[in-house]
């Protein structure tokens, strides 16, 4: 057969004939009801095992506490699902599942698990702190330097792992229970939690924030200046000094300017 | 741009092993005697923390080569240019003795597949994979290409194996990183002749050699083939083809490749230990020959 095959010409066909043979190859990768190229299937079956098996366990790593939550099986079948429609889109892996969160909050088998969609958007967050760019961290000695007269316009240039989240359940909580081996005890209280993730050394920071902090640090990270984002706290009768020495002693901040 | 606290990036004629995390603390402990190590490209492309922090301090004490697993040579698209500037990046940041990448495609129209892949050998395909190794050496420098493990074979694949890496050589000039594993997989997987595969695959152009356990699984109708699983110890066929390769053109860097169930530190070294020792036995029973 060769022989008569490179009787033909075969300069446009040919290229043709890659690209259609490679676009069969991955067509039948993902669709696991698509016969197996080759016609070996055990063999071909390596391959897609391969692709799923990969992409799950990119999300395996990236989701343990979630995992953990829901058990090994479930959390196949919602990775699974994940995977068959949201292939990467480059190869750099440690980037992979930033989507998975709102994936997990319409998929409708864990539809009873609220907190689920909050306790992935954290672990997500902490693996974006944990590869984000090295930085300087701002002291907290360098905020009682600042003059008095000065506060008002005083602006806080964020540290590139910084990340500020909200989350209608005790996620945060929740999380923070599932470090250790030990069984996990539910949290004392089931309400609503705000969290500030960084990572001013190697190590990730995770921070439960107090009452009315997501929205000054919101407004910080945002440009606002001190004065600007403190307003609404300083007209309830609050003090933003608590939450300041809380984002700087977390190492949250780069420089003050 | 050479950084003082750093050892030579050359890669000694010697055996590394593939770094693993947990075996940082170890090996900045304990300081083992390994000729190099080699990474994982796309495990070092974030922007920074600890990956890079491990990485800096192992480049200080060893020499690193830098192995990519995402670049998609093998496929009819257009590569990823960012990806090729990530490349770039590492290697201009950490100074890599080496850089390899694979005969193998991972990406299409879908998106990263996150395998290698395999491509049938042809004149096109030839031509394609050419051109994409002249873009990425002249984006991230003089590259070594692998030879695959493959487990299915294209009805249009017209050119052998070895004698397709070869004549890519000749085209582009780029090294190439021999896997003797992947020659015992091609052979149990096609009936591929190791020493036929050997006698016509330029050896001269070797610059580093893998080595890796492969596993036996049963394909349709029963027949046993041979997967690239990465997972255990080095066996005793590709041993001897190891050695054979050294006879022929010295001990070459050389990875032990465990990327699966990794074990414990010492068992890893053990085998690259075990791998210097072939190679030796190997140099020393050419040279009594030549004597």
């Amino acid at each position: 057969m060769p022989s008569a095959r490179r009787a033909e010409p075969r300069k446009g066909r040919s290229l043709m004939s890659f690209e259609a043979t490679l676009s069969a190859f991955a067509a039948a990768l993902v669709d696991p009801a698509a016969p197996a190229p080759g016609g070996d299937a055990r063999r071909f079956a390596v391959y897609r095992n391969n692709v799923a098996a990969g992409l799950i366990g990119a999300l395996e790593a990236r989701f343990p506490v979630t995992r953990r939550l829901v058990g090994d099986g479930f959390f196949r079948g919602l990775a699974g699902a994940f995977v068959a429609a949201h292939k990467p889109q480059s190869a750099v892996l440690i980037h992979y599942g930033a989507d998975f969160p709102a994936f997990v909050r319409k998929f409708p088998p864990a539809r009873d698990l609220p907190y689920l969609p909050d306790v992935a958007a954290l672990e997500s967050a902490w693996v974006d702190a944990y590869h984000s760019a090295e930085a300087e961290v701002a002291p907290l000695a360098a905020l009682a330097a600042v003059a008095p007269e000065r506060l008002e316009d005083l602006r806080f240039a964020f540290h590139p792992a910084t990340r500020l989240l909200r989350f209608a359940q005790p996620a945060a909580s929740l999380w923070a229970a599932h470090q250790g081996t030990d069984e996990p005890e539910p949290p004392e209280v089931w309400a609503p939690e705000d969290a500030l993730i960084t990572r001013p050394q190697a190590e990730v920071v995770v921070r439960v924030l107090p009452s009315g902090g997501h929205a000054l640090f919101s407004a910080l990270r945002d440009g606002a200046t001190l004065g600007e984002a403190a307003a609404p706290m300083l007209s309830r009768g609050e003090d933003p000094g608590a939450h300041l020495v809380g984002l700087l002693s977390a190492g949250a901040v780069r420089a003050l300017v | 741009m050479l950084n003082p606290l750093r050892v030579a990036a050359l890669l000694p004629p010697r055996v590394g092993v593939g770094f693993k995390p947990e075996h940082f603390e170890t090996i900045l402990a304990e300081r083992p005697d390994v000729g190099f190590f080699e990474i994982h490209a796309e495990n070092y492309m974030g922007d920074g923390g600890p990956p890079h922090r491990r990485l800096e301090a192992l480049r200080a004490l060893y020499p690193l080569s830098l192995h990519g697993v995402g670049l998609s040579l093998g496929g009819p698209r257009a590569l990823d240019r960012a990806h090729l500037a990530r490349l770039a990046a590492l290697r201009q940041r950490y100074e890599p003795g080496l850089f390899s990448e694979h005969l193998a495609w991972s990406s299409h129209d879908v998106g990263f597949l996150d395998d290698l892949l395999p491509l049938p050998y042809t004149p096109e395909t030839l031509r394609v994979v050419c051109e994409h190794i002249d873009e990425t050496q002249s984006v991230v420098g003089r590259m070594l290409l692998e030879n695959p493990s493959t487990y299915v074979r294209f009805a249009d694949s017209e050119i052998p194996e070895a004698e397709f890496l070869a004549e890519i050589v000749r085209r582009t000039d780029c090294g190439l990183l021999l896997d003797v594993n992947n020659i015992e997989v091609q052979a149990g997987n096609h009936g591929v002749d190791p020493l036929a595969w050997l006698d016509a695959f330029p050896l001269q152009a070797v610059e580093e050699i893998h080595l890796a356990g492969y596993a036996e699984a049963q394909g349709d109708g029963g027949v046993a083939f041979r997967i690239d699983a990465h997972d255990s110890p080095v066996r005793p066929n590709v041993w001897a083809l190891y050695r054979l390769v050294v006879s022929r053109i010295g001990l070459k860097p050389t990875l032990i490749e465990w990327d699966n169930d990794v074990p414990e530190w010492p068992i890893l070294h053990a085998e690259a230990h075990r791998a210097e020792c072939e190679a030796r036995r190997a140099t020393q029973g050419a040279l009594a020959h030549v004597v």
